[in-house]
């Protein structure tokens, strides 16, 4: 009972957020992917914890400026059941490498493309930001300069009720 | 310290930081266009379904990941123009074109205000003497401006 009332209190705050809810309780599609340092990534692999998916490109200003937040939440988080994957959606590897010597993370980046885009409904703007509960669906999607201090708070929500 | 607190601090020192970074803001920004040389997407979606006027060149300034993924039937990919190779194949496409063609651009990579690409586009044709280009204003993004309004789209490079 206070598990439904959580996960529906935190749905209805994204929802008059004005967030895009489309694909909302669908099973995250699934991939694997090299890491930029040389590790493989399986979404599916990661079940049982609280998957932060962030879409990113080294030419988006708004991307870069949360991605040092998104690390912070790897470390705070990560014992708890949080793990942050990074898909760059730059055009070649060599300009995320190059972004992230610069500014590195606490987390896996993998290099995304259309095709991987398209299975998460297209990723036409960014940022663009998945929450995958711990069974694999999708909870919530954030699309564009969105409120840290909310996707924050759903973690916490959902790494609460999950326990 | 908890990790209540931890977390707050980090947050207080990640708005801080923002707010300490213009470097993020080292391209152009696109509320550089003038407002009269801007077409908001609901206009440009109707004037794409009358069949009897010209078309003009469509011209997409960002990234190929997004074009492949979707855009305006009919655009052409040119490149980021917020980069210098990207910059460089804009100039070659509308190289022989007369100056009085009518262009419109668009890119939708991000939000309006960050955009890196498309005041760069609109400058270098302005500068090659184009006096009839017009750029697609997404306030938000491609996708929540032009895709999920239901206007046209086709996808593939």
């Amino acid at each position: 009972m206070l598990r439904s009332l959580v996960v529906t209190g935190a749905l209805g705050l994204l929802l008059a957020g004005g967030l895009w809810a489309k694909s909302l309780g669908d099973t995250a599609p699934d991939f694997t992917r090299t890491d930029f340092t040389g590790k493989p990534v399986h979404l599916a692999g990661y079940r049982g914890k609280l998957v932060l998916l962030n879409f990113w490109a080294s030419w988006c200003g708004p991307c870069l400026e949360e991605m040092p937040l998104l690390s912070a939440w790897q470390r705070t988080y990560g014992a708890a059941g949080l793990q942050v994957i990074g898909v760059s959606m730059d055009d070649a590897a060599a300009a995320a490498k190059r972004l992230l010597a610069r500014q590195p993370v606490d987390y896996p980046v993998v290099l995304g493309d259309a095709k991987l885009g398209e299975t998460y409904g297209g990723v036409l703007g960014l940022p663009l930001t998945f929450l995958i509960d711990r069974r694999g669906h999708i909870v919530a999607r954030y699309r564009g300069e969105a409120d840290l201090a909310q996707i924050e708070a759903q973690i916490r929500s959902l790494l609460a009720e999950s326990r | 310290m908890s990790t209540r607190t931890n977390t707050a601090f980090m947050t207080c020192i990640w708005i801080l930081a923002c707010a300490a970074t213009p470097a993020m803001a080292e391209h152009k920004p696109a509320a550089s266009i003038p407002a009269a040389d801007l077409i908001q997407p609901a206009d440009f979606a109707a004037a794409l379904k009358q069949s009897n006027t010209l078309k003009p060149l469509i011209l997409q300034v960002g990234f190929r990941n997004a074009y492949a993924q979707a855009h305006i039937p009919d655009a052409e990919y040119v490149g980021a123009a917020g980069d210098e190779n990207g910059l460089k194949t804009l100039q070659k496409r509308v190289a022989k074109l007369p100056t009085d063609s009518a262009i419109v651009i668009y890119c939708g990579c991000c939000p309006w205000s960050r955009c890196p690409n498309i005041a760069a586009a609109y400058d270098a044709l302005h500068d090659l003497g184009f006096n009839n280009v017009k750029v697609l204003e997404f306030a938000d993004d491609f996708g929540t401006n032009w895709v999920d309004k239901g206007y046209p789209t086709t996808n593939g490079t």
